[in-house]
């Protein structure tokens, strides 16, 4: 079955023959490996894109059913040469280790900061409770959103 | 090389369309948050030959007021005016699973470790199910739940809603027992109200299905207000009610102890 959907601002059309994730079309099929393949059951976050201004684990949306959707990856957010606030400020505060929750970190930190500009610290960790950094490098990353929310804007 | 079967795929508009490819072929499975079945894809290679999406069956959302709408995700039941359910979904899973996880995905997969399945059993709530060629038929939630993951639906049958007694309590709290705050599958999960007609105490996880607790109820309501002492024999008597087993996430000894130890929380919480 062929599906449509608007991937990063683009009008994709898609060739979907199985259940298999949106995780698995974004990175196989469609050559976007920013969003990162972890636990493939919800827990970890790393997968985690905006789906219709929601933020989701990707391995838990079918593919076959984000026709018409809008989804929003982490190469959506952010290039090399224009970062993301998001992406800045977790340079800034050396909030990135081995990188792999990273992605997952952005998308949903920077769902939050466009739904609520100026969080205190509980709802950021809040917001950031669904992904899991595996070097345990919570402190920089709550640093780097503090500052973010301080900023607002 | 492996080969690749095709999978029909039909992305429900209303309830009519979902309900007739249901009974076309009672195989094909719902899926709604994706939350369980696509865990089941990705982990156990489950390749499902036929799929109902409900993403877009607004009828399953917008219901009259005496009814949850089985497609109103955790992030909405959060905030909803039903304080316990509320406390209950508030637990689900992390920001993530709440977004797309719902209620009535909760109730048709009807795990033990169901956050939502307590208050559902202390409400004496019925769940409404609904097929092509029947109509609605309501199920109280005790029919409805008969074993770890298995319910008295019909293969040609979807959940609608949950309808809510009128005389639902406003007294309710829940709390649950996991390894850690976010993203934790319930230890034990316990639901009490407090009414005119006093005290109701639901479990989660203790018991293949939801369960309530009728003799700790009976003690509670023999008083006009609890002593140290009845709260204490509360607590004793659900340890003793429960039916839990050992498995990968907890023992029985511990789950009987937690059991009781959050009955009895949750009842104070719920006093005057």
């Amino acid at each position: 079955m062929k599906i449509r959907f608007n991937l990063n601002g683009d009008e994709r059309d898609v060739e979907i023959v199985g259940p298999e994730s949106l995780l698995s079309l974004l990175r196989r099929d469609l050559d976007l490996p920013g969003t990162k393949d972890a636990c493939e059951q919800g827990e970890c976050g790393s997968c985690t894109v905006q789906l219709d201004g929601d933020v989701v684990c990707s391995c838990l949306v079918m593919a076959a059913d984000a026709q018409g959707s809008t989804v929003i990856t982490i190469e959506g957010l952010g290039t090399e040469d224009d970062l993301h606030p998001v992406q800045q400020a977790m340079l800034d505060k050396g909030a990135v280790q081995c990188g792999f929750c990273t992605p997952g970190i952005v998308v949903a930190g920077a769902n939050l900061l466009e739904e609520n500009p100026h969080p205190n610290e509980l709802e950021i960790r809040e917001a950031l409770s669904g992904n899991i950094c595996r070097c345990t490098g919570y402190g920089a990353i709550l640093r780097a959103f503090t500052e973010l929310a301080e900023q607002g804007e | 090389m492996t080969t690749v079967s095709l999978m029909d795929f039909i992305a429900a508009r209303d309830l009519d369309e979902a309900l007739e490819a249901k009974a076309n072929d009672p195989s094909s499975e719902f899926l709604a948050g994706g939350t369980d079945l696509m865990v089941e894809v990705n982990l156990a290679h489950h390749r499902p030959p036929s799929v109902i999406s409900l993403r877009r069956v607004d009828e399953l959302r917008d219901m009259p007021s005496n009814r949850i709408g089985a497609g109103m995700t955790w992030a909405e039941l959060e905030r909803g005016s039903h304080v316990g359910l509320a406390q209950a979904a508030r637990t689900v899973g992390s920001p993530q699973i709440r977004a797309t996880g719902t209620i009535g995905g909760n109730i048709a997969t009807a795990s033990p470790a169901g956050d939502g399945l307590p208050w559902i059993a202390a409400a004496n709530a019925s769940i409404a199910v609904r097929s092509k060629p029947r109509g609605e038929r309501l199920i109280p939630w005790d029919d409805f739940f008969t074993g770890v993951k298995r319910t008295a639906l019909e293969p040609d049958e979807i959940v609608t809603s949950v309808v809510v007694p009128d005389d639902i309590p406003s007294a309710q709290a829940f709390a649950k027992v996991g390894a850690r705050n976010a993203m934790v599958i319930s230890t034990v999960s316990c639901l009490v109200m407090r009414g005119d007609d006093g005290f109701r105490i639901a479990l989660g996880s203790v018991a293949p299905t939801p369960i309530r607790m009728p003799r700790a109820e009976q003690l509670l309501n023999a008083e006009r207000s609890p002593s140290e002492e009845s709260l204490r024999e509360v607590a004793r008597i659900v340890s003793e009610d429960v039916s839990p087993i050992t498995d990968h996430r907890s023992t029985e000894a511990y789950r009987r102890h937690a059991a009781g130890v959050l009955a009895m929380r949750l009842v104070e919480r719920c006093l005057p």
